[in-house]
């Protein structure tokens, strides 16, 4: 990354492999040159501490390979595999999978789209809420985990404290002891650190919306809801539907919480499949963490397909 | 009856705005109420959501019983020399990715993305063995060139989004005036898009100083350890102390928030703009 910086002299000149540049800009060597010198390190980086272990990962699956045992690392086909899916918790933690990330995205998205529409507009100390408001952001999943832990500890915890003061509930509730009620925790947990992201995300997109459209609907005297459903949503579904997209994956891959409230337990009853996983791994048993990953990475292919697929014939069927 | 109307939709409004305001700032205070009670207080009934006596037991707690100073040092040890090489790297690559085309760049991006969607925890065996071989297990430049790696896509698209927003006649002129690209690009444009660097380099150094199990995986001595990778031990040991976990959660939250604080109006827009953009 040091010898790069050839300087570009005159007018490119050249017309090989023609780009369709905004500004229809030429291939010389030089810029060629000046290409791969810039990309090179981020490439390199990536290559080896990302697509490296990734790939080496993804062959594990097919092997024995347990850290306790090294001396045999033999390919046993889809021996992993088939130990997965005739374990019992593996599905009970596929539907973990599936509660967590459903029941959190859900008020996720309209918490925060309430937000973001409310934000939208000014309003006097806007700066200071928002800066306020963001700031989970800044914590990692982990120390929220354990924060939330506290609070819904069972016997000193902060949130039965205050249920049973407004009196919703009578005796103080094990939150975390039972499955449960642990999953309830952990999705309201998820739930207050992920808002952010969609108010953000939306209030973006919201952003892009063209002042005149609304400008038109109130001279056209239309009513606020039909406001939000004919001209504000529409406006932003797609963002909005790729952001959920986005955030699917991203909490389905997402471990920190839980890993710092229940661990998975009680009984394993509270893991998703990449705290599962996790586990496997600490455990020493690559072979079977691999081999999760990638059950976990064809999921959420399938999902993803499916998911874009549909989005591209309501929009057909819209236009 | 417009008017009326729009009194209630108002009140709504604050009502929520108000509600989420105290929803989000509640676990924090409560945490730093309870770093700031004695052991003892922080077990008794009924809970004090005022403290009594504000102590500092616990804070020098940390310093004293465990090596807290060490863990803060080598977090920010760790952070910013990943977070500094990170976003230089992701300088040169976000700026030929604003500026050229060429025929890999939707490949070069595609693989960015991959990395963000796939789980990490599938690598964290492979690395470690790849640590094993370069003999970099339990040291902290291994995790920094981790770091580095990790860092680099979300940077590289974020700066590239900001990249796309200074005209290029800039640097045009610089070229033509003689100056080679690198220093174009760090004498004219860099110094344009400053609040971007900063916010990108914020962004790395927050993901880093965060970081949990790739720490976890690779540093095992205790004078190694990362804040998270300390607090992680305080946890898989039986009976989490709370009182020390409260005041080591504050110290751990205080810095980012800070660093955010200050550059979050731009972090968004960075991020924003590369996921719009795409």
């Amino acid at each position: 990354m040091t010898q790069t910086a050839l300087p570009t002299k005159g007018r490119p000149t050249s017309g090989l492999g023609a780009p369709s540049g905004p500004r229809k800009r030429t291939f010389t060597v030089t810029r060629g040159l000046i290409v791969l010198a810039f990309m090179a390190p981020a490439v390199i980086f990536v290559a080896i501490f990302t697509y490296y272990p990734m790939i080496s990962g993804s062959q594990m699956a097919f092997r024995k390979w347990n850290l306790a045992d090294l001396t045999d690392t033999s390919w046993v086909g889809f021996d992993n595999f088939t130990a997965i899916f005739t374990d019992p918790t593996f599905f009970t933690v596929l539907g973990n999978t599936a509660i967590w990330v459903f029941a959190s995205i859900i008020p996720q998205l309209l918490i925060g789209f309430a937000l973001a529409l409310w934000l939208r507009r000014r309003f006097r100390f806007r700066g200071v809420y928002q800066a306020l408001i963001f700031f989970p952001w800044a914590i990692s999943g982990f120390l929220i985990g354990i924060v939330f832990r506290w609070m819904f500890n069972g016997e000193f915890g902060v949130i039965n404290d205050l249920l049973v003061k407004i009196g919703i509930v009578d005796t103080p509730v094990p939150w975390l002891a039972k499955p449960g009620t642990a999953m309830f925790a952990l999705v309201v947990a998820n739930v207050w650190y992920g808002v952010t992201f969609f108010a953000i995300m939306i209030l973006a997109a919201l952003q892009s919306v063209p002042d005149e459209l609304y400008e038109a609907a109130a001279l056209d005297g239309a009513s606020k809801p039909r406001v939000l459903f004919q001209i504000t949503i529409p406006q932003i579904a797609t963002t909005l539907a790729l952001t959920v997209l986005l955030r699917v994956i991203w909490i389905f891959n997402f471990p920190d919480i839980i890993y710092a409230m229940t661990g998975g337990g009680p009984a394993n009853q509270t893991h998703i499949v990449t705290t599962w996983m996790i586990e496997t791994t600490q455990r020493g048993d690559y072979g079977h963490a691999s081999a999760t990953g990638l059950i976990v990475v064809a999921v959420l292919l399938v999902f993803s397909a499916f998911y874009l697929l549909a989005l591209r014939e309501r929009k057909e069927v819209r236009s | 009856m417009t008017s009326h109307q729009s009194v209630v939709g108002r009140v709504i409004r604050v009502l929520f705005l108000t509600l989420w305001a105290v929803i989000t700032l509640f676990p924090l205070y409560w945490i730093t109420i309870t770093s700031f009670k004695t052991p003892g207080a922080i077990f008794s009934y009924p809970l004090a959501y005022w403290p009594e006596e504000f102590s500092l037991e616990n804070y020098i707690g940390l310093f004293q019983k465990a090596q807290f100073g060490t863990y803060i040092l080598n977090s920010l040890t760790v952070s910013t020399a990943a977070a500094a090489v990170a976003t230089l790297i992701a300088m040169l690559s976000g700026y030929v990715l604003a500026r050229f085309e060429f025929r890999s760049k939707s490949a070069v991006l595609l693989a960015f993305l991959v990395t963000q969607m796939i789980p990490s925890f599938i690598a964290l065996g492979p690395l470690y063995l790849l640590m094993v071989q370069l003999g970099l297990v339990d040291q902290k430049l291994g995790l920094v060139l981790i770091y580095i790696a990790v860092c680099i896509p979300v940077s590289t698209v974020m700066l590239r989004g900001f990249f796309a927003n200074v005209p290029d006649a800039l640097e045009e002129a610089a070229l033509i005036d003689g100056c080679s690209r690198l220093t174009a690009l760090f004498r004219v444009i860099a110094p344009v898009m400053k609040p971007g660097i900063i916010a990108a380099f914020i962004f790395n150094f927050v993901n880093c100083w965060n970081e949990l199990f790739l720490s976890v995986t690779l540093m095992n001595s205790d004078e190694n350890r990362t804040i998270p990778t300390a607090l992680n031990a305080f946890i898989t040991s039986f009976n989490i102390e709370w009182a020390s976990m409260a005041a080591a959660a504050v110290l751990t939250i205080l810095p980012t928030m800070v660093l955010f604080a200050f550059a979050s109006r731009y972090i968004v827009q960075g991020l924003t703009a590369g996921a719009v953009k795409g």
